[in-house]
């Protein structure tokens, strides 16, 4: 079932949400700007969801192993739902993961997601790609060639 | 029949004691910190989370620290642990093609689309001690930064697979796969409840079964097709949303290994494959995995089912250390009316025995 175009963009935002440290929303975010007054619609709660190989890699399903995943999901007082579900048991992080994804929806009611995106999601983005880009290469540096040896007896 | 003892609560309460002191250690060192154990000792995180088969490096580490590092004690705890937490659902299948690459190594092809990359990995040490970390005196290098293109790194098994050289997978039908956790072993078991068996399976057991294979019991030649470790998306679909969403990254090492196979009357000669996937970095399980996962092919590809690692029912219900580690161990709890049954039985029979050794020893 293909996405529409708004929940692609959200799906992103999510993302990244979802993928964030505790330490970059502490340093990089203006977190004094999060909305003070909304309602619990599910307080954070931790559980599991159970992750799924392929035999082979391609064929069919087997469970491999759960993994521990914390959700939440609260409504601000115009009635914007924002919700988190992601990695972890942190439930500050799924908190505050909701309240920016209720202030993402909103931007995008009013035409300013560009400068919501900016504030919220941009910065813990670069953090993102910096570690992404780091570990490729730190694997790039120990990228092999190997060379098969011609024996004695094969050389001509 | 084991009878239960009461009693002991005074001395079971001082054991406790007795192992929050010991696992304390020398009070004049600082105790070790879990975020400590989590980055310090990965590959102990590593195993307790495949075989507890929990993904959560906090959560390991804790169980380590906890269990003084006897990780089978702390896969104990962490597989404890997750009895007491909701399922909330189930992930979409992983997509190993797209993982973010730590190390990728193939056995089978020198050059393959996106490369050979070593990572980090013990084989080229030397295994010697290394007494600069006694010291605590060894330098870490700070990785220096190369630009990089991400570059596609598909399986090495799919191309392969495509030219039909090696066995195909069998398709999805989109059935939920049976899950150890909600229901008992069953047989024949599924390759998916296999699978799952062996993900959870104690590394030692499956590390000596896969050795077995390779020295003779099971006949198997294998290749290391492809193992790669890095970092892949799980993607989960909330009961609140229409789409599916990417919640975190996990871990994982993958191992593919290629076997002779000779064919069959239906089936042309082609390799077999035999597949491991365990999270964290955990090479040497992913491979033990994958050795035991083709054994368990046997009768499948109409091969005699001779060796013990071949033998199904023996595998999957001795694999689990949890399991294990609770019937053995149990032995160690009182079973003193159950001896003392088994002592008067042994009484009577040695007098039986003397009464018939007198008889016999009588002249006639």
């Amino acid at each position: 079932m293909p996405v529409p175009d708004t929940d692609r963009k959200r799906q992103r935002w999510l993302s990244v949400l979802a993928r964030a440290d505790a330490a970059s929303f502490d340093e990089r975010l203006p977190l004094e700007r999060l909305p003070a007054e909304y309602v619990w619609l599910r307080q954070p709660e931790s559980g599991l969801v159970m992750v799924c190989g392929r035999a082979g890699g391609t064929g069919s399903a087997f469970n491999l192993g759960e993994m521990s995943v914390t959700r939440c999901a609260l409504r601000l007082t115009d009635g914007t739902v924002g919700m988190a579900c992601l990695r972890g048991r942190d439930s500050l992080h799924a908190q505050r993961a909701a309240l920016i994804d209720a202030l993402m929806q909103q931007a995008g009611q009013d035409d300013s997601l560009e400068q919501a995106w900016t504030t919220w999601i941009t910065p813990l983005e670069a953090r993102q790609l910096q570690q992404r880009i780091a570990r490729a290469a730190a694997a790039a540096k120990t990228r092999v060639e190997f060379f098969t040896v011609v024996r004695g007896e094969d050389a001509s | 029949m084991y009878v239960a003892v009461k009693g002991g609560e005074a001395a079971i309460l001082a054991s406790l004691e007795q192992v929050d002191a010991a696992r304390r250690g020398d009070r004049a060192l600082a105790a070790i910190s879990v975020a400590q154990i989590r980055e310090q000792m990965r590959l102990a995180v590593a195993r307790v989370m495949a075989e507890g088969s929990l993904y959560d490096p906090d959560l390991a580490a804790l169980a380590i620290k906890q269990a003084a590092g006897d990780l089978i004690e702390a896969i104990f705890l962490l597989r404890a642990y997750r009895t007491t937490l909701p399922r909330f659902g189930t992930c979409s299948a992983l997509d190993t093609s797209d993982m973010l690459l730590q190390r990728r190594i193939s056995a089978t092809f020198k050059d393959i689309p996106g490369g050979q990359v070593l990572g980090s990995t013990y084989d080229y040490t030397q295994r010697l001690l290394d007494f600069t970390l006694l010291a605590e005196a060894a330098a870490v290098p700070a990785l220096e930064a190369v630009a990089v293109e991400p570059e596609a790194s598909p399986r090495v098994a799919d191309f392969l697979a495509a030219e039909e050289l090696l066995a195909r997978e069998s398709d999805d039908d989109g059935s939920p796969p049976p899950d150890l956790t909600r229901e008992p072993l069953s047989f024949p078991a599924s390759r998916a409840m296999r699978l799952q068996n062996l993900a959870r399976g104690d590394e030692g057991f499956l590390l000596g079964l896969g050795y077995s294979t390779q020295r003779g019991y099971g006949n198997s030649h294998p290749f290391a097709g492809e193992i790669r470790h890095g970092w892949l998306s799980v993607e989960y679909l909330p009961e609140e949303l229409g789409f599916a969403i990417d919640i975190g990254e996990i871990e994982i090492t993958e191992c593919e290994l290629f076997n002779q196979f000779k064919g069959s009357a239906t089936v042309p000669p082609q390799f077999t494959r035999g597949y491991g996937l365990a999270f964290g970095h955990a090479e040497r399980k992913a491979m033990a995995m994958a050795l035991v996962d083709r054994a368990l092919q046997a009768e499948e590809l109409g091969e005699p089912v001779a060796a013990p690692a071949q033998d199904i029912e023996f595998v999957l219900y001795h694999s689990d250390n949890v399991e294990a580690s609770g019937f053995v161990q149990h032995l160690k709890l009182p079973h003193y009316v159950d001896f003392q049954s088994e002592l008067e039985l042994v009484r009577r029979l040695r007098r039986e025995y003397q009464g018939r050794q007198e008889c016999s020893g009588e002249p006639e």
